[in-house]
């Protein structure tokens, strides 16, 4: 953490990234920062790239242009021996959860723990127990995850996504699919989680509740230009903007209510 | 239901009214029950003067509607549009007026997807350049794996002995019932087809020769081999293809731990050991088989079958039988995995993968066994 304090505080950043599959274009000339200790949301319209951004910033796919700069180094040209420490600071949750249904909760979250720290068979259960815990899944150990429901789901990928306490956490559609107050508590634990453990935040996401609770910054990604068109608070965004695409998004449609 | 239909018997009718005083207005007058199973006209069939210039409803006549109607009103519609005719709905009933709007409003088209169009000569290069793709793809597979397994030699890969075993297990002895039986049989019919025209030179005794070199060379191994792709070949395809549909993939690959390493070298290295170990358990059952028509039908006694057996019948049959089957499980672990490790993103993609992993391992086996016979033969094994 020290090491990487001193290179950058910045533990995130686009520069020029264009991504696409083959010959189709999803967003082209992102350039963007996440500040560290930020909770930083990427919106959009549905297919405007949003999750194919993600698995730019986190390192599963290569940008057809363009660089991702983890702690101002840039992550396609480190060697894969550093790309797999790189990886091992970020925690994912994904969309569906992403939990390997082979293996139960406590195998799950045991894993990376297994993989890249040499603690004890014990400090790991222990652990496990513990992040679970935080969650809200104490006594989930043993249950594999088909046996739970979605929501359940997604707070056990959250628990394996902080297992290696990682400086940036990343979260796939955290609300998409759950009840309101489920959406709701998700949100809570979010914000609790950068601020007790000082956590980057980096949230995919299209639930307008979600993004006015929990962001501190922000781009928008537009299906049409195939550009980012704003970048900041999503207050301030909506406040000042003059694209309609972007007041539609962020207002249901509704047009801006001018408080004055 | 039934009993409003019975109340609302009134025809469905339909007809245009012209207008003497303004010339080009059409009133479209609609009577009756208009629902989807009364046999309602079809929208073209509605004469429209050619100078028509405006439409209108009158629809007082109409008793009860649902989509029938709506289907009807929306195709005129669209006649009305591209023969430039103003159509004024005032005149329909509230709810189908409300529908049409909604069905007639453009729908905003959300993001540029471009659809490859093009001819013929598009379409056969597009296939080319898909081709040479996947010829790409499976040599980066099959390097990707073999830095794996080297890796995996020196201690270095993040695979775990336990998922070995636990593969080892699916692939080998949970087979077994079902390899005893095709095995056993395949010895079976083989010395059956083989005695019959055996019997009519009396050469009956030849039949264990025939077990002898047809099961442990070619008929076991290519058993062993299609009842291995069908069985794990294809499950294989379908586990990675649903792990990636579910982004478990993904959060192996975002932890730094390679799917190769920890998915596909376990079931890589199980097929390559129990394809060879299931094999020659398949050799001992065919020629079980075999003797069991040598003994009960071709009248031979159990030393006389095993001294022709054993001495027409060399090591190098049984050994060139269980290479082949150990190339065999090569080629369906990397055919499996494979497929399943490239798989689409939804539930059709699994399917495909399943389907194009077992064809694939197929025709690769054929055409593995197709060389190594003709190798054998060539350096007179």
């Amino acid at each position: 953490m020290e090491n990487n304090a001193a290179q950058s505080n910045c533990p995130i950043e686009a520069v020029d990234l264009t991504m696409a599959y083959g010959t189709r274009v999803i967003q082209h000339d992102l350039n963007f920062k996440v500040e560290k200790g930020s909770t930083f949301i990427i919106m959009g319209g549905s297919g405007c790239g949003k999750s194919t951004l993600l698995r730019h910033l986190v390192g599963i796919q290569k940008p057809a242009k363009g660089h991702i700069l983890r702690n101002g180094r840039d992550f396609w040209t480190c060697s894969s021996k550093e790309q797999d420490k790189i990886r091992q600071t970020s925690g994912i949750m994904y969309q569906t959860g992403g939990l390997w249904s082979a293996m139960t909760l406590a195998e799950n979250v045991a894993f990376p723990l297994e993989e890249y720290t040499s603690l004890s068979r014990r400090e790991i259960r222990e652990i496990c127990h513990l992040k679970l815990a935080l969650v809200g899944l104490a006594g989930f150990e043993d249950f594999y995850p088909s046996e739970l429901s979605g929501g359940m789901q997604k707070r056990a990928g959250l628990a394996r996504a902080m297992a290696l306490d990682p400086d940036v956490l990343f979260f796939d559609e955290p609300s998409a699919g759950l009840d309101p107050v489920s959406a709701r508590r998700l949100d809570d634990l979010i914000i609790e989680l950068r601020e007790s453990l000082g956590t980057t935040i980096v949230v995919v996401t299209h639930e307008l509740a979600s993004i006015f609770t929990i962001a501190t910054d922000s781009i928008y990604l537009d299906n049409r230009s195939l550009t980012l068109t704003a970048h900041g608070h999503p207050a301030k965004i909506l406040q000042e903007t003059t694209d309609e695409s972007i007041i539609t998004f962020l207002t249901r449609g509704e047009g801006r209510k001018d408080a004055k | 239901m039934s009993l409003r239909r019975k109340t609302s018997t009134k025809p469905v009718h339909v007809a245009v009214v012209t207008d003497t005083h303004t010339p080009g207005l059409s009133t479209l007058r609609m009577e009756g029950c208009w629902k989807k199973d009364n046999s309602l006209p079809q929208a073209s069939q509605v004469a429209i003067p050619q100078d028509a210039s405006h439409l209108v409803f009158d629809c007082d006549g109409i008793t009860e509607w649902d989509s029938g109607l709506l289907a009807f009103l929306n195709n005129l519609l669209d006649i009305a549009h591209k023969r430039n005719i103003d159509v004024n709905l005032d005149g329909l009933p509230e709810g189908p007026r409300r529908l049409l709007r909604l069905a007639q409003a453009v729908p905003i088209k959300e993001t540029d997807i471009s659809h490859d169009g093009g001819g013929w000569v598009h379409h056969i290069g597009q296939k080319a350049i898909n081709i040479i793709n996947v010829t790409l793809a499976i040599n980066r597979f099959i390097g990707e794996l073999t830095i794996a397994l080297l890796k995996f030699c020196v201690g270095m890969a993040h695979t775990r002995w336990i998922n070995v075993w636990d593969q080892i297990s699916k692939a080998g002895y949970q087979a077994l019932p079902l390899i005893s039986m095709i095995g056993y049989l395949i010895g079976l019919i083989l010395a059956f087809i083989g005695s019959i025209p055996l019997k009519m030179f009396g050469a009956d005794i030849f039949v264990a020769s025939l077990v002898g070199i047809g099961v442990l060379r070619l008929m076991s191994p290519v058993m062993v081999g299609t009842v291995m792709a069908g069985r794990t070949g294809a499950s294989f395809a379908a586990e990675l293809g649903s792990m990636n549909v579910n982004d478990e993939i993904d959060a192996f690959q975002a932890m730094g731990v390679s799917p190769m390493d920890f998915l596909v070298l376990p079931r890589f290295l199980a097929l390559c050991v129990m394809v060879p170990l299931l094999c020659l358990y398949s050799d001992l059952l065919g020629v079980l088989g075999g003797m069991t028509v040598g003994l009960f039908y071709s009248n031979l006694t159990y030393l006389e079958f095993y001294k022709q057996m054993t001495s027409t019948t060399t090591i190098n049959d049984l050994l060139v039988g269980v290479f082949t089957s150990f190339i065999f499980g090569i080629l369906i672990s990397i055919c499996g995995c494979y497929q399943g490790i490239k798989c689409g993103r939804n539930s059709t993609a699994v399917g495909q993968a399943a389907t194009t992993a077992v064809v694939s391992s197929m025709v690769c086996m054929t055409i593995a066994s197709a060389i190594i016979t003709v190798l054998t033969v060539i350096l007179k094994i």
